[in-house]
């Protein structure tokens, strides 16, 4: 019925890709509209507009090519700044992937943000406490916040399976306490730097530091994020544990008559998607600095890491490739907003509307179609010809 | 087709060259069809012949491609149901469109609660099914829970509700699908009283017997056309044959069971919850040998899925025991009931039997994905996976454009194809099909039985759960009547349709055969008749 579905796992989904990609330019004509109309500079020159247009919009093509230069030089224009994306890159693409496993077996996953505080905890406490030889030292602190994440996510498979408890709220409130748990650890003693009252912990032990490419921000947190991608890809596209999790994900009725234990996949899943968003918690922990040395523990170690990633999974539509590629941009977008910030006076923000915008478009394709009307024929020939159950 | 008889103004309802296509598929080929006033018009096919369709079209929920839809004369285009409803038209779905804790008359006002400041005029809405009550012999309490409504009853206020809005033209869509033969008897002097009254009504139905009791006229589509007319005095036979394309085999090949000596199946006094905690399966006793098939029949919701379920551990056992060859079954997962030998067709299977985004060759493991040879270790081996699936969609013939293709772009026939191929590839000691040829074609249901009867002479246990008296009549070896939960009595395959209606209402056997044997000898002959020009097995 559907020839283009001969080889599913090989066929790229083209309407996606056009949608995505008309989705970003989309959302960077927004975001020029939005920059262009919030300068009182270049606004005082759209009130003369009709007795001199060229003077608003020269001030219009400046103010947005000066920003958007900013923004890609940032992020790509050269070594350092393309290192730097993949080191603002890395850890959206770990949680990323923690929320998209999920979303392959079902789960909404909000709570990535609590699972990589916890990695970050105990993969800094490991980093900066014990005091073990070069590579031990980091694999230990690593496999530690691998861990951690891992538990807070079990936590709530766990309560899922057993209770039936939704995972979208317990996921919120275990959020909570992960950034309570946090505020509270940094003032005892066992976490507070010794001589401070303010809620900051010792600097991690250069044994335990993810070591980088002399010149730039490349560090192992990036390899291991692509590591990490190609696991997931494995364990969803060749496992039994993945073919169990997409079969609970996609029907979990015919799952369970199948003799499939939706509890205990439910469980398996969260475990990994905790471990996969704990790891991006290990890397904001153990990944170097500009400085070269790792960020200290504080209450904000982790930023909106968790949240950002729902955006990459589902701009990456729960894929790993796709979710690479969606970090990536989005790691693109925080680099380079430093640099827009700092070269054409643009704030930061700006960097998160273009975000949400490019997710917001996605996430309505019928808007894009309506937007771009020749994206529309694709789009309708991709999907199955007939609808399900259509006659009788 | 010109109106034979118009007793009210008007020439009622016309259609004229309704198409329909749903991409490269043609589900209604230049329809013509008229439905005049005071007149049952049965729309008699097989399931997928457009039926359902075409009144999804006339009702608003879908747009013709081509064609017209004039009512009087006048010609009406309705973009939605709201549309239709305001040019007369009522429709009772399959599925009931009730609020379940909503009082009749509070589903009565659904959707037009038209109060004045805000206010819902309850009592005109009372009033109103008080009124119609009385006009139409649809005895109805107005303030009954519908969830406390048996399903006859439930159906009534769904016609109540189209009466409510001024339908000139009611659709029934299967409307009996759910009813038992006393029930359905009921609604068809309901109908008759409608139609007395000068309403039109679409009966839509693949029951033979319905069809040649009540209608006024016959329209037989097959593949999206019109493919004739038939009169109530035809033949069964020919209905079917008009119906289906071709002549009909009238019974399945059964060879005489050769049922083993000590039951395999053995359940005893074991009650099972509902989801919703009522105890849908109470005290049941059965014993199924090898080699035999024994039919769970009975009107749909009387626990027959509680029961199946139980069965495969998915619904958990209360209280009594069930044994497979002995060992005790009750308790296990659904994974331990499968390794010891269960095959189980489930009655939904897009819900249950398969994982529609899945592929052909992915649903084919689903229930042992993880074992040798298709798993080493936590890797799948997809060349195994391949190897098994093309060698399945051979056997089974199932109409695929590759195994790679998902399981949801299949047409019914060859979704239970996968599902029975996945089911009966391995060695059983017991298969439990709920409703195994629901919605399937006529050569698919061939195919169905056929396997099902081979499973059987290999020595399986076979437990059949149907609705369709008529799937029941053939197939089974022993029959075994589910009435609320419990089995009412085993009877064999030859008893009269008559004493399983009985059964199916809960008269307990003995009685229902007493009470039976009571009527006419005319009635006799009827049935005589019927059970001779039987179509067997159709969904």
């Amino acid at each position: 019925m559907s020839p283009e579905r001969r080889s599913r796992r090989i066929v790229i989904p083209w309407s996606d890709v056009l949608i995505t990609i008309a989705s970003i330019v989309l959302a960077f004509v927004v975001g020029a509209l939005l920059m262009i109309f919030s300068d009182t500079e270049v606004r005082s020159k759209f009130a003369y507009f009709f007795a001199r247009p060229s003077d608003a919009l020269i001030a219009s093509w400046d103010k947005v090519s000066n920003a958007y230069g900013a923004l890609i030089m940032g992020a790509i224009g050269g070594y350092g700044a393309i290192t730097e994306t993949t080191a603002q890159a890395a850890p959206l693409i770990c949680a990323g992937l923690g929320v998209g496993l999920a979303f392959r077996a079902g789960l909404f996953n909000i709570g990535a943000q609590g699972q990589a505080i916890l990695g970050t905890i105990v993969a800094a406490y490991v980093g900066f406490t014990w005091h073990l030889p070069p590579g031990i030292h980091l694999l230990l602190a690593v496999l530690g916040g691998l861990l951690g994440g891992a538990a807070w996510g079990g936590i709530v498979g766990w309560l899922k399976a057993k209770t039936g408890a939704h995972e979208v709220i317990v996921t919120i409130m275990m959020n909570y306490i992960a950034a309570g748990l946090l505020a509270f650890l940094l003032t005892t003693p066992a976490f507070q730097r010794p001589g401070r009252t303010d809620p900051i912990s010792p600097i991690v032990d250069w044994n335990a530091t993810m070591p980088r490419l002399e010149g730039g921000q490349l560090h192992l947190g990036f390899v291991l994020a692509l590591l990490a991608a190609v696991a997931v890809w494995w364990i969803l596209d060749r496992s039994t544990t993945g073919f169990a999790i997409r079969a609970v994900g996609a029907n979990p009725h015919a799952a369970a008559t199948a003799g499939m234990s939706v509890g205990r996949t439910t469980v398996i899943t969260m475990l990994l998607a905790g471990g996969l968003a704990g790891l991006a918690g290990v890397e904001a922990a153990l990944g170097p600095s500009a400085s070269g040395l790792p960020v200290p523990l504080s209450a904000g170690i982790v930023g909106s890491v968790g949240f950002d990633a729902i955006t990459v999974a589902l701009l990456g539509r729960s894929r790993p490739l796709g979710i690479v590629l969606a970090g990536l941009l989005f790691g693109a977008l925080h680099a380079g907003g430093l640099a827009m910030q700092s070269v054409a006076q643009t704030p930061l923000t700006l960097t998160t509307v273009l975000q949400a915008l490019i997710v917001l478009f996605v996430a309505a394709p019928a808007l894009i179609t309506k937007i771009i009307p020749f994206l529309k024929p694709r789009q309708t020939r991709a999907l199955g010809p007939v609808p399900e159950g259509g006659l009788a | 087709m010109t109106p034979t008889s118009a007793p009210a103004a008007g020439t009622g309802l016309r259609l004229r060259g309704i198409t329909k296509r749903f991409g490269d598929l043609v589900a209604n080929n230049s329809i013509d069809l008229d439905i005049t006033p005071g007149e049952i018009h049965c729309l008699l096919g097989e399931n997928g012949a457009g039926k359902t369709t075409l009144m999804n079209v006339l009702y608003g929920l879908l747009q013709p491609d081509e064609g017209t839809i004039s009512i009087d004369d006048v010609e009406h285009v309705h973009s939605n149901p709201k549309e239709a409803i305001a040019a007369g038209i009522g429709m009772v779905h399959q599925h009931f469109m009730l609020v379940d804790v909503f009082t009749v008359a509070e589903n009565l006002i659904l959707g037009r609660e038209d109060g004045t400041a805000g206010l819902l005029n309850m009592g005109e809405a009372r009033r109103t099914v008080q009124r119609l009550s009385e006009r139409y012999g649809l005895d109805v309490d107005p303030d009954a829970l519908i969830e406390d409504l048996p399903v006859g009853v439930q159906q009534r206020v769904e016609i109540l509700k189209a009466l409510a809005n001024d339908a000139k033209y009611l659709i029934l869509d299967e409307p009996t699908a759910v009813l038992t033969p006393q029930e359905t008897d009921q609604l068809m002097a309901v109908m008759r009283s409608l139609r007395d009254e000068g309403k039109a009504i679409v009966f839509i139905t693949h029951k033979l017997r319905e069809v040649r009791e009540i209608a006024d006229k016959i329209t037989v589509i097959r593949h999206g056309k019109v493919v004739g007319t038939a009169k109530q005095t035809d033949s069964e036979a020919d209905l079917a044959e008009l119906m289906v394309g071709r002549a009909v085999k009238l019974v399945v090949d059964k060879k005489p069971a050769s049922p083993t000596a000590e039951p395999r199946l053995v359940m005893k006094g074991v009650s099972a919850a509902s989801p919703n905690g009522t105890l849908a399966v109470q005290d049941l006793d059965l014993e199924v040998s090898g080699g035999e098939i024994v039919c769970i029949a009975g009107v749909q919701g009387n626990g027959q899925t509680e029961f199946a379920e139980a069965l495969l551990g998915v619904t958990p056992v209360i209280k009594g025991s069930i044994h497979l060859d002995g060992k005790p079954l009750t308790g296990l997962s659904p994974r331990e009931t499968i390794d010891a030998g269960l095959g189980f067709v489930p009655e939904d299977r897009q819900q249950h039997g398969c994982v529609g985004s899945f592929t052909v060759a992915e649903n084919l493991i689903l229930n042992h994905y993880d074992e040798h040879p298709y798993a080493r270790g936590i890797a799948l081996d997809l060349s195994r996976v391949r190897h098994n699936a093309a060698h399945r969609v051979n056997e089974f013939d199932i109409r695929t454009q590759s195994i790679e293709s998902t399981v949801s772009s299949l047409s019914g026939g060859n979704q239970q194809k996968v599902v029975l191929a996945r089911e009966l590839s391995r060695p059983l000691v017991l298969l439990v099909a709920s409703q195994p040829t629901r919605g399937l074609d006529v050569g698919a249901i061939e195919f169905v039985h056929k396997r099902l009867m081979e499973e059987r002479d290999r020595g399986t246990a076979v437990v059949i759960v149907s609705t369709e008296l008529d799937e029941v009549v053939a197939l089974a070896d022993r029959i075994a009547v589910m009435y609320r939960g419990r089995i009412v009595g085993i009877v064999p395959p030859d008893t009269s349709r008559e004493v399983l209606g009985l059964m199916m209402a809960g008269i307990p056997t003995e009685e229902a055969l007493a009470s039976a044997s009571m009527t006419t000898l005319a009635e006799e002959d009827a049935a005589l008749e019927a059970s001779l020009q039987e179509v067997p097995h159709e969904s």
